[in-house]
């Protein structure tokens, strides 16, 4: 097991120095946009990849709920965290796009006003974990993830029948893409799934050592040396 | 258009700023809590 | 009566007695409401034609402050005399002590707009060329909407640091889409035209947590 990070590190990074290439040169330039288009290829993965976590997120809480493991509830933790790096990365990337082809750094465009409020979510999210008394985080935040999840289609809805009364320019072009284009966005997609896996995966371990940690503490005080009673 | 490569350049490096500092900090953390837990277990 | 019904019945009595009784309370809310419209009359020009166009929005904010000041109040007397404790230890089932309480808030709020939304239309001339029945529709949608979620959220945050902040940071994320429909459909109707689709969106949303808190309270309550 232990031997398998370092190979999928390899791996990844591979894919990312390919899909980087395929990016910015391997793409075709697109015709309006220029090369500024190809943002795209990292702020649109990264978007997909923000999903998959907190989907991932959602169906660990359910399980910790279920089954109250303390595995389902690190995963949850570890998903929801990667997933709002990830969520942070498409809100920057977004704006850095809309500036030169709109001139306007925000545009309430579909993908970016639900990436916003996910993002809210799940930062909101991690607060209550932080905040809340050791004892009961787990609980309280498996019961925040599935009120946030369920949340998101009204998100969608709600944003979606909003754009059409009040239609915005919508980034990434609506219609159909280019099949070279897509080739590489699949690739960039695939390439930070990877990535994504072994950040939430080191991020895991860390969770594991922080609770051995604590644990450790929590019963070094309960054994206090003798003559520190009362 | 010659300007617009500059924001490509701005999104894909803070794409990397952003990825590299959260891995800097899980790496961080993770040193020195297995420097805590190894005094702990040199404490016992 | 069934006994949760019953004891759904007793607590939000119990809670309504109570709130009448400490009117201090009551009194600060209802001032604080005033000045939120007022508040809001000078930051928003009630005179300029634009401020009309938004009303729908300015009144469903105002609402929104008043309701989670409101909801940080009546946790605020549980905590203080322990009433959790006896809750989590009571045999009575935890949905209808939530209901209870979801109910009572909906009411304490509903109480506050009924005070603002005068207010409002006079200071802002507002008009409704929609039916004004619909408002009401909306309102209780909306404000039911925003209690059933923040009693849920003032339950979580109840053992949580910084507890008054908990409650807003963690409701309007997830009531974003509420109140995007709430205050569409509220604008939509003050200029006569259809909310058909917010008004289905706000019953679905409303459905949904309703269902899901009510499920899910008993869990947060035993939380430890």
């Amino acid at each position: 097991m232990k031997r398998l990070f370092p190979i999928l590190g390899v791996v990844t990074a591979a894919l990312l120095v390919y899909a980087l290439y395929m990016a910015l040169i391997g793409a075709p330039t697109e015709q309006t946009m220029g090369n500024v288009q190809r943002i795209f290829y990292y702020h649109v993965p990264s978007a997909w990849t923000a999903f998959v976590l907190f989907f991932v997120n959602f169906g660990a809480s359910l399980v910790y709920l279920v089954k109250r493991k303390a595995a389902a509830d690190m995963v949850a933790l570890v998903s929801a965290e990667v997933g709002v790096v990830f969520c942070t990365v498409v809100l920057v990337t977004g704006p850095i796009w809309a500036r030169p082809v709109w001139g306007i750094w925000w545009t309430w465009d579909m993908r970016l006003t639900s990436t916003l409020v996910l993002w809210l979510i799940y930062v909101s999210y991690l607060f209550l974990r932080r905040f809340s008394s050791s004892g009961e985080t787990p609980t309280l935040a498996a019961a925040l993830a599935v009120l946030g999840a369920l949340c998101v289609p009204f998100v969608y809805f709600s944003i979606w029948f909003f754009r059409t009364q009040h239609p915005q320019p919508v980034m990434g072009g609506g219609g159909s893409i280019d099949p070279r284009m897509l080739h590489v966005l699949l690739i960039n997609w695939l390439a930070f799934s990877c990535f994504a896996f072994l950040v939430c995966w080191s991020r895991y371990r860390l969770e594991k050592l922080q609770r051995e940690v604590d644990q450790a503490h929590a019963l070094e005080s309960l054994m206090a040396p003798r003559g520190s009673v009362r | 258009m010659k300007g617009n490569n500059a924001y490509l350049l701005a999104a894909y490096a803070l794409t990397w700023i952003i990825h590299i500092t959260y891995l800097a900090t899980i790496v961080s953390r993770y040193s020195q809590l297995k420097r805590e837990i190894d005094s702990l277990r040199k404490n016992k | 009566m069934s006994a949760p019904a019953g004891i759904t019945r007793v607590t939000l009595l119990k809670d309504l007695r109570l709130e009448w009784r400490s009117k201090d309370a009551s009194n600060s809310m209802l001032f604080f409401s005033l000045l939120v419209v007022v508040v809001f009359s000078f930051s928003f020009d009630p005179s300029a034609e634009e401020s009309r166009q938004i009303a729908g929005g300015l009144i469903w904010v105002a609402f929104l402050f008043a309701a989670v000041v409101a909801l940080n109040q009546t946790w605020a007397r549980e905590i203080r005399n322990q009433v959790l404790d006896a809750y989590r230890v009571s045999p009575a089932p935890a949905n209808s002590l939530f209901l209870a309480k979801v109910v009572g808030n909906f009411i304490f709020v509903s109480v506050l707009e009924a005070l603002m939304t005068p207010l409002f239309i006079a200071f802002y001339r507002l008009r409704s060329i929609g039916p004004a029945w619909q408002l009401l529709v909306v309102a209780v949608l909306g404000t039911w909407a925003l209690v059933v979620n923040g009693t849920f959220f003032a339950a979580m945050s109840l053992r949580t640091r910084s507890r008054e902040i908990m409650l807003p940071l963690l409701l309007f994320p997830i009531s974003l889409p509420a109140i995007l429909a709430m205050v569409q459909a509220t604008t939509a109707i003050l200029n006569g035209e259809g909310a058909r689709f917010w008004m289905t969106l706000l019953v679905t949303y409303d459905l949904v947590f309703t269902t899901v808190c009510l499920l899910l309270f008993e869990t947060v309550l035993h939380a430890e």
